[in-house]
C-alpha cells in the first residue's frame, strides 16, 4: 500500500478553491484547445448511445443490445464483465457469446486503461460530471465523500450476495445499467436513478459516486490497472501550482505524486483509478500533460 | 504491507458499509421475485429462481423479437412495476408469441438465460393455457365461440373441444375448449383472441397452473400400465414369521381358527 497522501500535501486543498478551472487555459490556447478532451468524450459517450438507436429509431442495426452485452454488425459480441461476473458468481454457466464478449472488453481495457469506459462511454459520467461542474459554480462545499477503497469493499461484496442468493444482486439497483438501459430501451423508475445518483453527488459526497462507491467503475479499474495508455506528466517543470487540474480532475489524489515527483517518481499516473479523460491536459494553461504510454518516463 | 490501526478501522468501516449496501441491494431484488402471473418470460427461459442469475437484462432478446411483443421491464406502470427490472416480458393479452419456427430470441441470448437447447418450438413451455372462468367462457354457456381453439398454433393437441350434453337444454351440446398442458406452449393466442372483456383462457406460469400427482401413481389405464405387475417395487410385508398369542396369522394359515376342543373330538 502506498503512502496515504493527505490533501494538505501538495496543494491539492486548494482545488475547492478554484471556481471555473481552465480559465488560463482558455487564454493560452484559446478554447477548443482547452476543451479539446472534454468534447472528444462527450462526441464519445454520443456515438455510443447514436450506434445503439440507430436502430431502434432509424431502422440501421449496427449495434444491438446495450452496454450490458451488445452485438456490433451481427459478429462481434461485447459484453459487460462486471455483470457477467455477478452471473458467474451466481453459478451460472453462460454461453461462449457473452464470455467471447466479456474477453474482447477485457483485452480493450486492459490496455486502453479500465476506466476509459467511466470517461469515455459511461452516460453516469455526464451526470457526475454536471454535477461536479454545478458543485464548483454553486461553490457547495457540503457533504464528505466516502472512502475511496469503499467500491473495492462493495464490489467484493455485491459478488458474494450474488454467490450467496444465486443472482445478479447489483443489477436491480445498479444506476449505471439502469441509465445507460434507460436511454437505450426507455425508462420510467430508471431515471429516478439517475436522478439520485446526480443529487449524490451534488450534496451528500463530492465526487460520490463515480469515485468512491460505483463497483462497475471498481471492476474496470482493476482490469486497466496495468494498462499501456497513460497521462504523463511530462513537463512538470512548468507547472505553476494553479490547481486547476485538481479542481477538474475526478480522481486528483492520483496526480499528485507524479505531477510533483516526490521520491524521484516517474511522471507518468500510473494509478489505476485515472480514467484517462485527459480533462488535466485541457485546462493546464502551460501544458503538463499528454497522452502516452505507461513506460514513457521522460520528464523536462 | 503493514496495517496500522487507523487503516485497520477506515477498512473495517469500508466493510460494513459495501456489506450493508450489497445487503440493500439484495433486498431491493427480493421484491421482485414474485414475478407476476401475467408476466410471461420468452421461449426457452430456464427455471425464474435461476433465470434471475443468469440474465444480464441486454435486451438482445426483445431486439430480435420480430413481432415485437418483448418488453425490458422498467418498473413503471401495470405488470413491469413486479417484474425485475431489465428483465424481458411480454404480456400474452397485449400481444402474445408469434412462435417463429427459428427462434430468435433464444438464438440471440448471450448468457444461456434463454436455454439455446430448445430448438423445436413447439416445446416451449412460457407457461400454460388455463381456462380459468368457466362461468364466463362462451362455449361453457352452450355458444360457439371457439376463437381459443381455432387460434392455437398447436389447434387439435393443445386445445380440443370436447363435447358433451348441454343439461340446461337438455337438448343440445357444449363443446368445450380444453387444454392439454402437454403440447401448450404458453404462446398467449388463446388469452389474446379470447373475445370476452377479460379473457377466460390465460396463460400461466406452470408453477401456478400445474398440480403434481405423487411420483408412485400408475395410471392402469394407460398403454405402458396395463402389463400386469406395477413396476414400482411393491412394499416388503413385514408381518412377525411366529404366531404370537392373540395374532391373526393363524387366521391366514388355512387352519380351522375354532377348532373343537380335544375332549369333544374324542366323543
Amino acid at each position: 500500500m502506498s503512502t496515504p497522501v493527505t490533501s494538505r500535501s501538495f496543494g491539492l486543498h486548494r482545488a475547492s478553491a478554484v471556481k471555473a478551472p481552465g480559465r488560463e487555459a482558455v487564454r493560452a490556447k484559446g478554447w477548443l484547445l482547452a476543451h479539446r478532451f472534454l468534447l472528444l468524450r462527450r462526441l464519445s459517450q454520443l456515438a455510443v448511445f447514436a450506434l445503439f438507436l440507430l436502430g431502434p429509431l432509424a431502422g440501421v442495426w449496427i449495434v444491438k443490445g446495450n452496454l450490458s452485452s451488445s452485438v456490433t454488425l451481427g459478429v462481434l459480441p461485447l459484453t459487460d464483465p462486471f455483470v457477467l461476473a455477478q452471473s458467474l458468481a451466481a453459478r451460472h454457466a453462460p454461453e461462449m457469446a457473452a464470455l467471447t464478449g466479456m474477453a474482447i472488453v477485457i483485452a480493450f481495457y486492459a490496455l486502453a486503461g479500465g476506466r476509459v469506459f467511466c470517461s469515455w462511454v459511461c452516460p453516469v459520467n455526464v451526470v457526475t460530471d454536471a454535477a461536479s461542474w454545478l458543485r464548483r459554480r454553486l461553490r457547495i462545499t457540503t457533504g464528505r465523500a466516502p472512502r475511496g477503497a469503499l467500491r473495492y469493499w462493495l464490489l467484493g461484496a455485491v459478488l458474494a450476495a450474488s454467490a450467496i442468493t444465486g443472482q445478479t444482486v447489483w443489477e436491480s439497483v445498479n444506476p449505471v445499467s439502469m441509465t445507460q438501459r434507460a436511454l437505450i430501451f426507455g425508462g420510467t423508475v430508471a431515471w429516478g436513478a439517475t436522478a439520485a445518483v446526480f443529487l449524490f453527488d451534488l450534496l451528500v459526497a463530492p465526487r460520490g459516486w463515480c469515485g468512491h462507491l460505483c463497483p462497475v467503475g471498481a471492476a474496470y479499474a482493476l482490469i486497466g490497472s496495468r494498462s499501456l495508455l497513460r497521462v504523463s506528466a511530462a513537463h512538470s517543470s512548468r507547472c505553476n501550482d494553479c490547481a486547476d487540474c485538481y479542481a477538474v480532475c475526478p480522481e486528483p489524489q492520483v496526480i499528485v505524486i507524479p505531477l510533483k515527483g516526490k521520491d524521484g517518481a516517474a511522471p507518468v499516473i500510473t494509478d489505476r483509478e485515472c480514467t484517462n479523460c485527459g480533462r488535466c491536459i485541457d485546462v493546464c494553461g502551460p501544458d503538463v500533460f499528454r497522452f502516452t504510454h505507461r513506460f514513457d518516463t521522460r520528464r523536462d | 504491507m503493514s496495517l496500522n490501526r487507523r487503516e485497520l478501522l477506515q477498512g473495517a468501516a469500508s466493510a460494513t458499509t459495501a456489506a450493508l449496501i450489497a445487503g440493500g441491494a439484495t433486498l431491493a431484488g427480493r421484491a421482485v421475485q414474485a414475478r407476476p402471473a401475467q408476466a410471461l418470460r420468452p421461449p426457452g427461459a430456464i427455471e425464474e429462481q435461476r433465470f434471475l442469475g443468469a440474465c444480464i437484462r441486454c435486451g438482445l432478446c426483445v431486439r430480435d423479437c420480430p413481432p415485437g411483443n418483448l418488453k425490458l421491464s422498467q418498473w413503471g406502470d401495470g405488470l413491469a412495476r413486479d417484474v425485475a427490472i431489465g428483465t424481458p416480458y411480454f404480456e400474452a393479452r397485449d400481444i402474445p408469441c408469434e412462435m417463429c419456427e427459428d427462434i430468435p430470441c433464444v438464438k440471440a441470448c448471450p448468457t444461456g438465460a434463454l436455454d439455446p437447447a430448445l430448438t423445436d418450438i413447439t416445446q416451449a413451455k412460457m407457461g400454460v393455457a388455463v381456462l380459468i372462468d368457466q362461468e364466463n367462457c362462451l362455449n361453457f354457456l352452450g355458444l360457439r365461440c371457439d376463437v381459443c381453439y381455432r387460434v392455437c398454433p398447436v389447434i387439435d393437441q393443445a386445445i380440443t373441444l370436447e363435447k358433451v350434453s348441454n343439461p340446461r337444454s337438455d337438448r343440445h351440446a357444449m363443446l368445450l375448449p380444453t387444454v392439454h398442458a402437454q403440447a401448450c406452449t404458453g404462446c398467449g393466442k388463446c388469452e389474446k383472441s379470447c373475445v370476452l372483456e377479460q379473457a377466460a383462457i390465460k396463460v400461466l406460469p406452470m408453477a401456478i397452473a400445474r398440480g403434481e400427482l405423487g411420483h408412485h401413481y400408475r395410471k392402469g389405464w394407460e398403454a405402458g400400465n396395463q402389463t400386469g405387475r406395477p413396476t414400482f417395487d411393491q412394499p416388503v410385508q413385514n408381518l412377525p414369521e411366529q404366531a404370537v398369542p392373540g395374532d391373526i396369522v393363524p387366521l391366514r394359515s388355512g387352519r380351522d381358527p375354532y377348532a373343537a376342543p380335544a375332549s369333544e373330538a374324542a366323543k
